[in-house]
């Protein structure tokens, strides 16, 4: 019997479809068979940056309305032989769906997969009713902004009246270092003071992240970058290893080191 | 005659330099009551002068209930008569009703929890709030706001109209406060610590302005806050 999370935010934008796709990605490095719902209905991208995008037949509409049974609208990974989508339906919209039925379906998948990753549409109508229905855990994914910590909030409040889901989990996502130092934008700990919850991992601001989901590639699956790093971190948490937080700061060289030490600038 | 004197004793009548107290039986009927209050009233002699002042009336009625009828028939029965308002009804008696909604007016609420944004908490009488109330977030009390955490959020104390509630918090950093009908914000600057001036409790002073001042303040201006010990 596997988990189901439902990885939210209540802002558009803070990189919900990224985190579901890179956390699923480097669960599934860890061995884990992970299943990755898009609740998006209407406005569906897990797909694309996961690169499956040509590969859709049926989608979750056509299960929950009989068209077809559910292990054939999943499809495999590229990559991962544990790894598996259900996409969500381009041409219908939200109310397509009962959150009852995303029940059904979800303890369903609860069954065969290890981890069951749901990506929330943005807003707190029926998408987000939809997607939490069948959740046990929530990650909340917020930036180092004030709209999207706001929105965060009150999601979290939303999240902490559904008695199925245990207390919510941060994210925060696209972290400038150098803003955070000078200031000017909030840093960690007043996030983590304001939203009240525990921090489950946090995400660098990296160019390559974008573009390796232009390439419908997660970053997670390249072992160098930081923000790779950041995420199979996240999953390793999210298995019950514990592993501290990545250092903001950024690694000198010894060369840097040498033209510190004389003083030369550049 | 005899009679008569001895209906009338249900009926008293004192005067008092505010007005006229009227001591009301309290075993008698309400009928009984209202006539005799009626042949009293119209019995009493002209008064000399033609332009009859305006009299304010008490009534003190006893261990007996009057609801909310009974008082309207009692107003009428006093301004067609006499030129009578009643401005102050003292009984022994209260409803159950008003007796909860007077106790519950006087408890302080315990809740430990974070007010997020888009929450509202309502509550009678005192609210005790041990946690923190975010942006976005409101607080409302009848009585007192007491934050053990940080105000963010909004906080509205006396929300039924009691202007000598007040609002506490830690750390006062609201994005709204409300007195029963007064309203403040910070005012908008452009600096770092743009904000209220420094305190941690809010009340409204005489000329009805809300102000922020240190904790000291409270027991000389709210003396009546602290319980006896």
């Amino acid at each position: 019997m596997g988990e189901a999370i439902v990885v939210t935010s209540g802002k558009g934008g803070v990189g919900k479809t990224t985190t579901t796709a890179n956390i699923g990605t480097a669960l599934a490095l860890a061995g884990k068979k992970v299943c990755l719902v898009d609740t998006d209905i209407g406005l569906r991208n897990l797909d694309v940056v996961m690169g499956l995008e040509n590969r859709i037949i049926y989608d979750l509409v056509d299960v929950v309305e009989g068209d077809c049974r559910l292990h054939q609208a999943l499809i495999k990974d590229k990559r991962f032989d544990c790894l598996y989508l259900l996409p969500a339906a381009q041409t219908k919209d939200k109310s397509a769906v009962e959150p009852s039925q995303m029940k059904k379906l979800v303890d369903e998948l609860k069954q065969d997969y290890d981890y069951i990753l749901i990506d929330c549409p943005a807003g707190i109508e029926q998408g987000f009713k939809n997607a939490v229905a069948g959740a046990d855990k929530a990650v909340v994914v917020t930036t180092p902004e004030i709209s999207s910590v706001r929105d965060a909030d009150r999601i979290i409040g939303l999240i902490e009246k559904e008695e199925h889901i245990s207390s919510p989990k941060l994210i925060i996502n696209r972290i400038r270092p150098h803003m955070m130092k000078n200031g000017d934008a909030m840093d960690v700990e007043e996030i983590v003071s304001i939203l009240a919850i525990d921090l489950l991992g946090i995400v660098i601001d990296d160019d390559d992240v974008i573009k390796s989901s232009n390439k419908g590639e997660p970053i997670a699956t390249d072992p160098k970058s930081k923000a790779s790093i950041a995420y199979r971190n996240i999953g390793r948490r999210i298995t019950g290893e514990t592993v501290p937080l990545m250092s903001l700061d950024e690694k000198k060289g010894v060369f840097k080191k040498v033209k510190d030490f004389l003083g030369i600038r550049g | 005659m005899k009679s008569n004197q001895r209906k009338s004793q249900h009926v008293i009548i004192k005067g008092t330099k505010d007005g006229l107290t009227f001591l009301l039986d309290d075993q008698c009927s309400i009928e009984t009551l209202k006539e005799e209050l009626q042949k009293t009233l119209s019995d009493r002699p002209e008064s000399a002068n033609e332009s009859v002042q305006h009299v304010n009336a008490k009534l003190v009625v006893g261990k007996r209930y009057l609801d909310r009828f009974q008082i309207e028939e009692l107003e009428s029965l006093f301004s067609e008569e006499m030129n009578v308002t009643i401005n102050e009804i003292e009984s022994e008696v209260i409803s159950k009703e008003e007796a909860e909604e007077m106790k519950q007016n006087m408890q302080v609420t315990r809740v430990v929890k974070v007010i997020r944004s888009g929450q509202v908490l309502d509550f009678k009488g005192d609210l005790l709030l041990i946690g923190d109330v975010n942006p976005g977030g409101t607080v409302k009390a009848t009585g007192n706001i007491y934050i053990m955490g940080s105000l963010k959020g909004i906080a509205h104390a006396g929300s039924q109209g009691n202007e000598e509630a007040i609002i506490c918090a830690a750390e006062m950093k609201p994005s709204q406060l409300r007195i029963a009908s007064m309203i403040r914000r910070p005012p908008e600057q452009n600096g770092e610590n743009s904000g209220f001036e420094e305190g941690e409790c809010a009340y409204l002073n005489e000329d009805k302005e809300m102000v922020l001042d240190k904790l000291q303040i409270l027991s000389k201006i709210r003396p009546g806050l602290s319980m006896e010990i």
